[in-house]
């Protein structure tokens, strides 16, 4: 998977990611990720492109524990997050709809608004192609893996008639 | 109930008596399910078994809907499954009150505990929480309930409906975090002020995923309501899990209810912590969290003279006898405030009963007090206190977010109960201590 980074700083709250109105409104997937992170950036959701990352800083995704957050960025395209650290229930939550939550220190904070990013989850590295930097990803152990490939909790037990710790 | 858990007394012993373990990789290494006898430590990701898994009224109605969705017919045991009708309760809408009938129909299709106005957390305290569980509730105050020696932690909808299918979850053993609270408990100075002191100094995010562990002599000597107040507002400050360990005051709580503990659980003398704070509370004063973040503390002595509309003493925060007694002691022959509203929210039906049967009610109407029944209410802005635009209230709750209250034009402060009654009965945000004889 290849795709640009969007670049976020700190503390970016699941009301920026996603606003109460809309999520009040909407359980639509699509219709959430138009709305997608308007208050901070408001031309994300229309230049967003498939397979393109969120890069930020600290505390990714606090606030509410709306699990609409983790499922507007997704139907975004974003292929993974990459942040310094991240909100404890929004971390949850991403792994539990399928949207790839991938913690760092260093990698954030060398990587530039724009460069070009390629993500391997089988061999569990990240590379940016724009500064060369690369770096491994910590493995979920195999029943999270699998759970992220099918596309999160609830798909999983779609596909499989139960869930992945069974 | 049962309650066993998956490994030999050999492991279990083995594991209880390791000196180098935090409370909260014993635990989770005697409830993990994916590899049963192995330790787990901080940072490792486990599967595992859960006691007690509860929703609300803000949250079961969906994860009701993901498991139809999913065609499951059955919970897992239908003995460990709680659903509680508190934030809004009794319903104040039509659409409210179809939610609650959902939650009705499928507790009884299922045969699971239903309760209906006592407020989630302390109903959990009062009927079901022992030390030793592994407790996950569809709240972000699940926290509360590590008051009394167990692992509560908060999830969403959908991962509650995958718990009360299959009775297991994943989690990350969490870092911990000490805070020791040692010294004389100033005149004034309560729980709630040690732990928004404690959320002033180190963020709302000072402890994400991190489990909070109290101890100090401060600490042993507090009450379960105390310990409770504590608990709960490690959320705020992104906490998996608060936690005081069982002990004389914790073993007496339990009898006085008839229960015991599942397991007496210790950290090992020599577990790593993520960060120790030691804080010595001689020093320490009145505090209230300004608008619109909880880490946004000052002593009251900084604010004092703010006038305010409405003060609420209530929520799983601080709404138990203890703070109930308080105000009474602060209230007795005094009056709120004219132009004033001071809110009563009895955080259950068994505080409210003890609270009219010691004359606790009478004493607090005769000051202007409003009780009403227990239910989360002002403190979400559901019902029961909502908050116009302009409106400035002093809450004994644990959020003041915009709009948390009510309109997003309204301000909250947070503070105990005692400063919560000082300044309704002066009008304006009032230090407690020029108000206790
Ligand atoms: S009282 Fe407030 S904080 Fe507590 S469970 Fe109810 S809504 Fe949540």
């Amino acid at each position: 998977m290849i795709g640009r980074a969007w670049k976020f700083s700190d503390n970016v709250d699941t009301d920026v990611i996603i606003p109460y109105k809309y999520k009040a409104r909407s359980i639509d997937p699509k219709e959430l990720a138009e709305h997608c992170m308007e208050g901070i950036a408001p031309e994300f959701s229309k230049k967003v492109k498939k397979g393109d990352f969120i890069v930020a800083g600290r505390n990714f995704g606090c606030g509410s524990s709306r699990e609409q957050a983790p499922v507007a960025i997704k139907a975004c395209g974003i292929s993974a997050v990459i942040a310094e650290s991240f909100a404890r229930i929004f971390y949850r939550n991403a792994i539990n709809i399928g949207l790839p939550v991938i913690i760092s220190k260093d990698f954030p904070k060398e990587t530039n608004e724009g460069d070009l990013v390629e993500m391997d989850l089988r061999e569990g590295v990240v590379k940016n192609l724009s500064n060369g930097k690369i770096m491994k990803i910590n493995k979920h152990p195999d029943f999270l893996e699998k759970m992220l490939e099918a596309g999160g909790l609830i798909e999983y037990y779609k596909k499989f008639g139960k869930f992945p710790w069974e | 109930m049962q309650y066993a858990n998956m490994v030999s007394k050999d492991f279990q012993n083995k594991v209880l008596a390791d000196e180098g373990l935090t409370f909260s990789e014993k635990i989770l290494s005697l409830k993990r399910s994916d590899e049963p006898g192995k330790i787990a430590l901080a940072n490792e990701i486990i599967v595992a078994k859960v006691d007690l898994a509860m929703a609300h009224d803000g949250t079961a109605p969906l994860a009701i809907k993901v498991l139809e969705e999913l065609g499951i017919k059955k919970v897992w045991d239908n003995n460990k499954v709680i659903l509680h009708i508190d934030h809004t309760y009794p319903a104040s809408s039509e659409q409210i009150a179809n939610f609650h009938s959902i939650m009705r129909k499928f507790a009884k299709a299922q045969g699971c505990n239903i309760q209906e106005g006592n407020i989630c957390h302390q109903y959990m305290l009062e009927n079901f929480v022992v030390p030793g569980m592994l407790i996950i509730g569809a709240d972000s105050h699940t926290t509360t309930q590590g008051c009394l020696s167990a692992f509560a932690t908060g999830v969403g909808s959908t991962e509650i409906a995958a718990v009360w299918a299959s009775g297991r979850i994943w989690l990350k053993v969490p870092e911990s975090i000490k805070i020791v609270f040692n010294g004389k408990l100033p005149k004034g100075v309560y729980a709630k002020d040690l732990i928004l002191f404690t959320i002033g100094k180190i963020s709302c995010e000072g402890a994400n995923y991190k489990t909070v562990e109290f101890a100090g002599n401060v600490v042993e000597e507090f009450s379960i309501d105390s310990r409770a107040t504590l608990c709960n507002m490690t959320t705020e400050a992104g906490a998996k899990a608060g936690i005081v360990e069982m002990d004389s005051v914790t073993k007496e709580y339990l009898t006085s209810l008839g229960r015991e503990a599942m397991m007496e659980i210790h950290a090992g003398k020599e577990a790593i912590y993520d960060k120790i704070l030691e804080e010595e509370v001689e020093q320490m004063e009145p505090c209230v969290a300004l608008p619109n973040s909880v880490d946004n503390v000052k002593a009251v002595r900084e604010v004092e003279g703010i006038p305010i509309d409405q003060a609420f003493l209530g929520s799983c925060t601080n709404a138990r006898l203890e703070d109930l007694i308080m105000a009474t002691k602060m209230l007795k022959g005094k009056k709120v405030k004219e132009g004033v509203r001071l809110i009563i929210t009895p955080a259950s039906k068994s505080v409210y009963k003890f609270a009219l049967k010691k004359g606790i009610v009478s004493i607090l109407m005769e000051a202007g007090a409003s009780i009403t029944s227990p239910t989360c209410g002002a403190c979400v802005g559901t019902h029961c206190g909502v908050l116009g635009a302009g409106e400035v209230c002093i809450s004994s709750s644990n959020r003041n977010f915009i709009g948390r209250m009510g309109s997003t034009e309204s301000k909250v402060y947070l503070a105990s109960p005692a400063t919560v009654v000082a300044s309704a009965i002066k009008g304006t945000i009032a230090d407690p201590r020029d108000y206790l004889r």
